[in-house]
């Protein structure tokens, strides 16, 4: 076996799991926390009054119109400054969860105004509520054109919690960076983190086209070709 | 007993309906004619309520409601008056996430709270009566036009409203279409369903309707039997109108 094939074999437990215990728990929670935050986010931006709206959008503002990196920083090494002391992986979880709620928040939004007028009058005439007709209609049919554009949000969340490295988190890409400090073999290293991190984006990518499979059945005309 | 008093809708400054008043009896069905922009589909809206009417006041059997510019009439309200009522739009709206059965069981299920077993059972009798028990389990995109308005049509049905307001349910569909369609409503007025219509189609109006109301300007310019409406209208304004349709329909 080559040397620099050795050395890949050799730390590919240790970055796997790094993998398993940080990169993809922290992908998982904070997307779907996010997600969450994200559909109220957008529901008080098309819906709230006043005063909800403008503290929606001040948020949408500040998260996109700053680097996520800087916003780790505030969170883990700012914060403690008016005492509030984060361990790294919640606030990396908050950074992550902060970011994701408001890039899908916008998502939600569109998909949601872009389901025809009709289809709430269809939803009220026969009796139902505000919110039986968002959870039945209205949802049912944005999630579908939403399926895309979140995908992107998700592959990208798995690649940006690498920048969870830099507040001490643990994750696949220190882990690759601890090894490559005692072999000096940063080319191999770095390259085994990547096509880890391809490998995790691989499988989302999967699961987008299932998902966009499932949803075209009641009659999607244009679908991905594969 | 449908009642509508001193109806009036008013978008900003312009007044859409103006002192509409009119009172229908159960069992009989009624067409709104008129030109586009005359009030007909605004009207038939504020009777379910999708508009509010800025005044006036709306019985529908038991169920009462008054309106004025200055009360804001709550949700409760507004259900208990909508409830009533059941709509057929001109585009169908069907929901395309849900198969045919699906969309009729819906307001069974979620909103009467109803089980899965017994709402499905009472759609399927209400696909049987439109024709389109053969296709329970299809996607609406997979349905013909005239298909989707006959499972728009027992959709609205499903919840056994007082009355069926139908908005243009033929003008989306060609000729062919358009005739299932009149035949399915024909058939409901047969059986004493109440029904009041926003209508192009003179056929449709001349073989369904027990009354034919015209509507020009938010005002009604004239009401009575469709024979009368369609033949020998009193007004003016009402026998230019006719006559327009019958150059369009080839009579």
């Amino acid at each position: 076996m080559p040397p620099w094939l050795q050395l890949m074999t050799d730390s590919l437990p240790t970055l796997l799991w790094a993998a398993l215990v940080f990169t993809i728990p922290l992908t998982l929670l904070s997307f779907t926390l996010g997600l969450a935050l994200g559909l109220v986010t957008a529901i008080a931006r098309l819906f709230g009054a006043r005063p909800v709206v403008a503290v929606a959008r001040f948020y949408v503002w500040v998260i996109r119109g700053t680097p996520l990196l800087v916003q780790l920083f505030v969170i883990f090494y700012g914060l403690p400054s008016i005492g509030i002391l984060l361990d790294a992986f919640p606030a990396a979880l908050i950074g992550f969860t902060l970011n994701v709620g408001a890039y899908t928040s916008e998502i939600i939004r569109a998909v949601i105004a872009s389901v025809p007028r009709g289809q709430w009058e269809a939803a009220y005439s026969i009796g139902m509520s505000w919110s039986q007709a968002m959870r039945r209609t209205i949802l049912p049919q944005a999630t579908r054109v939403a399926v895309p554009p979140l995908s992107n949000t998700f592959i990208s969340l798995v690649k940006d919690t690498s920048l969870a490295a830099a507040i001490t988190v643990p994750e696949l890409f220190q882990t690759a960076q601890r090894i490559v400090a005692t072999t000096y073999e940063p080319l191999i290293l770095y390259i085994e983190a990547a096509l880890i991190y391809l490998a995790l984006s691989s499988v989302l990518s999967a699961l987008q086209v299932r998902l966009e499979r499932r949803f075209s059945r009641y009659g999607g005309f244009l679908e991905a070709r594969t | 007993m449908i009642e509508l008093r001193h109806i009036e809708k008013r978008f900003g400054d312009h007044v859409v309906l103006h002192d509409i008043n009119l009172r229908l009896s159960e069992g009989t069905v009624t067409a709104l004619v008129g030109p586009s922009g005359g009030g007909k589909s605004t009207l038939l809206r504020c009777i379910n309520l999708l508009e509010i009417p800025t005044s006036g006041a709306i019985r529908l059997g038991e169920e009462a409601l008054d309106f004025a510019p200055d009360r804001k009439v709550g949700w409760a309200e507004i259900q208990k008056l909508r409830r009533q009522t059941g709509m057929v739009f001109q585009n169908f709206q069907l929901f395309p996430h849900q198969t045919a059965i699906a969309n009729v069981m819906e307001g069974l299920v979620t909103v009467l709270k109803w089980p899965a077993d017994k709402a499905r059972a009472r759609a399927m009798e209400l696909l049987e009566k439109v024709g389109m028990a053969h296709k329970a389990d299809a996607w609406p995109a997979t349905l013909s036009g005239g298909q989707q308005q006959r499972v728009a049509i027992a959709r609205a049905l499903a919840p056994s409203p007082r009355v069926l307001l139908c908005d243009e349910p033929t003008s989306a569909l060609d000729p062919e279409l358009s005739e299932e369609v009149v035949e399915v409503l024909s058939r409901l007025a047969r059986e004493g369903t109440t029904m009041i219509m926003a209508t192009h189609d003179l056929r449709l109006a001349s073989r369904v309707a027990d009354g034919v109301v015209f509507l020009d300007g938010g005002v009604i310019v004239e009401q009575g039997p469709p024979k009368t409406i369609f033949t020998a209208p009193e007004r003016e304004r009402t026998r230019r109108f006719v006559a327009s349709l019958g150059a369009q329909h080839g009579h």
